[in-house]
């Protein structure tokens, strides 16, 4: 009898634990393959595309028929269509967010304003490039070029930019705030002067991870860019036809008809993978510097 | 009168300066405000522009097809003017429900390993990790899938074509696993200390406290990031186009090519005349898309509403 208790105590003790066991291996396990997975897809991006990047591919003009073309304009588009986004989105998207956290009322308009930034930022990408496409094809008339595409990658950006402007301006301790206006400053001077620069590094790590998906960005610039380029390197004129390296990409494996397609789709996915990491290693360097720090001490 | 002549040249001018300097202030303050607040409004601006224009165009094609037929015929044929989008809306139900039967359970299992198992050298690694993986485009994603999971996909089904609906829900997994997990990882950080420890003063084991305690206390969040990975997957084109295959069809099996939403909108959209029925079609089925998307956003506050 008292075995028979001490068993079913034992067997209802025991098998928690096992489950646990049990649990916490597979977690690991779940955990380890994600990363190799990961880690696997991006080496071999790397591995197959780095060896065959050259200053010629890099700055070369695009070979529609010979092989050894390089995608010059095209990297070229892709940062000339960040920086015109970043330009126009950034003073919008972060003076919405200063609306937002500093001055916003409890009302309707605040409310159909942050309605607004949360459904922009769940927008599908590709409607986007509709709307690029309908408002400078259809109405304006002006072709798909540079300007309309980062025009409508800036309206991509807009609703990120907000949300981390916001979020980084809300983080700063009402302390500041408070002594500012104790020195006489206006509201204006107070956000200028005290809020803009304790929240100057939240602003920028989350506009670079903005400019990254930007950059990678490919419905948008195919609708409203085009899938060509001038073919002329260094063309700053904003009307011409505004391809970027990742439509580039799509466009090289799916209709090109050069035989080393195959090469440059990789060599271009390696760029693109390089200069993401690039973006990514900057925003991260402060951080890392004061790891190190610490680790130091 | 000599009086006040006498104030106004010489003695008080210093405090007219300061008077004129606190106005420019004021004004300066109040110019600001304004800036802010139309940035502001330039974002409801946009949002209603874009209802506006996709939602006008789009609406256009009830002229010449039904609302019947849109919506419920399967028959894609632009040639014949028969416009039933039935197929791509399908297609994009299927694909993302099938996405989030993989990708779900993924990102919660890698999210409670990172919040609850990994030691912090492993967290310092995959935190970083994630967040670098939401950045890589998705057209690199496509691209890896085209190259390296199709060839595989042939390989083991022993299929001729490999698109479809389960390698574009394999790619979209990958991609939409950082953000749910990363969404997920939050919420259970936030988890307060004192559930975890009263459910192991209780005799717990974690296995028990993770599934008892702390997942359905970070119920919100998780909801909310399985929202905004659908959301993601929902609206993802050029992945996708990469390798469901592009074909109007109703797919017999996962490995059969088909076509959703987004794939046939930007696979046609540059071919077609402005103002043609067919891309009243496609820009139908983009407001479509918007109208899913808000839908979605609403599922996120109502979740949030109930987390409060």
């Amino acid at each position: 009898m008292n075995e028979q208790i001490f068993r079913k105590y034992v067997v209802r003790r025991k098998s928690p634990i096992a489950i646990d066991k049990i649990f916490t291996y597979s977690l690991w396990l779940v955990a380890s393959m994600i990363l190799l997975l990961v880690t696997f897809l991006l080496i071999r991006i790397l591995w197959n595309g780095l060896p065959g990047i050259s200053l010629h591919f890099l700055t070369g003009l695009p070979d529609e028929i010979e092989a050894g073309g390089g995608v010059g304009p095209f990297l070229f588009n892709s940062i000339y269509i960040l920086l015109i986004s970043m330009i126009l989105s950034l003073p919008i998207g972060i003076g919405s967010g200063i609306y937002l956290a500093e001055y916003a009322p409890k009302n309707h308009l605040t409310g159909f304003i942050r309605t607004s930034v949360e459904s922009l930022a769940s927008v599908p990408s590709i409607i986007f490039g509709l709307f690029g496409y309908v408002l400078f094809v259809d109405i304006f008339q002006i072709g798909l070029t540079i300007l309309g595409a980062g025009i409508a990658l800036s309206l991509l950006n807009l609703p990120v930019i907000t949300r981390v402007t916001e979020e980084a301006i809300q983080a700063v301790p009402t302390e500041l705030r408070e002594a500012s206006y104790a020195l006489g400053a206006t509201k204006s001077q107070t956000i200028w002067k005290v809020i803009i620069p304790a929240a100057l590094s939240g602003i920028i790590t989350g506009s670079a991870l903005a400019a990254c998906r930007a950059f990678g960005e490919s419905a948008v610039i195919l609708l409203a860019g085009g899938t060509g380029t001038s073919g002329i390197m260094w063309d700053f004129n904003p009307m011409s036809q505004g391809g970027t390296l990742p439509v580039h990409l799509w466009y090289v494996q799916s209709e090109a008809l050069v035989e080393d397609a195959k090469q440059i789709a990789d060599r271009s996915a390696a760029v693109m993978i390089l200069c993401i990491l690039l973006i990514n290693m900057i925003i991260r360097l402060p951080i890392l510097i004061r790891d190190f720090r610490m680790w130091k001490h | 009168m000599k009086l006040e002549g006498n104030i106004k040249s010489s003695s008080y001018l210093p405090a007219q300066g300061f008077k004129i300097k606190a106005r420019t202030k004021n004004v300066r303050n109040y110019l600001f405000f304004l800036f802010c607040l139309l940035s502001a409004l330039m974002l409801g601006v946009v949002l209603f522009c874009i209802v506006l224009f996709i939602g006008k165009t789009g609406l256009l094609v009830f002229k010449d097809v039904s609302v019947m037929e849109f919506f419920f015929s399967t028959t894609w044929e632009p040639y014949d003017g028969k416009y039933g989008a039935a197929i791509f809306i399908l297609g994009t139900l299927s694909l993302t429900a099938l996405t989030m039967c993989f990708a779900v359970p993924l990102s919660l299992a890698l999210a409670v390993f990172i919040v609850e198992v990994a030691p912090d050298w492993v967290k310092k690694i995959l935190r970083p990790m994630l967040d670098l993986l939401v950045g890589i485009p998705s057209i690199i994603y496509g691209y890896l899938g085209l190259t390296l999971l199709i060839p595989l996909l042939r390989n083991i089904t022993g299929s001729i074509m490999g698109d479809g609906l389960l390698a574009a829900s394999l790619v979209l997994t990958v991609m939409v696993l950082p953000t749910i997990t990363r969404i997920s990882d939050d919420a259970i950080t936030a988890v307060p200390k004192d559930l975890r420890e009263a459910a192991y003063a209780l005799g717990s084991t974690r296995f028990q406290s993770i599934f008892r305690v702390i997942l359905p206390a970070a119920k919100p969040g998780i909801l909310t990031a399985t929202v905004l990975g659908m959301a993601r997957a929902i609206g993802e084109t050029m992945a996708v186009v990469m390798v469901i295959g592009n074909t109007a069809q109703i797919p017999g099996d996962l490995l059969t090519p088909t076509a959703v939403l987004t794939s046939n909108i930007v696979m046609q959209i540059i071919d077609v005349q402005f103002d043609s029925t067919w891309n009243y079609a496609l820009y139908m089925m983009a407001f479509l898309l918007l109208i899913i998307s808000s839908l979605m956003i609403l599922m996120i506050r109502r979740i949030r509403g109930k987390g409060e």
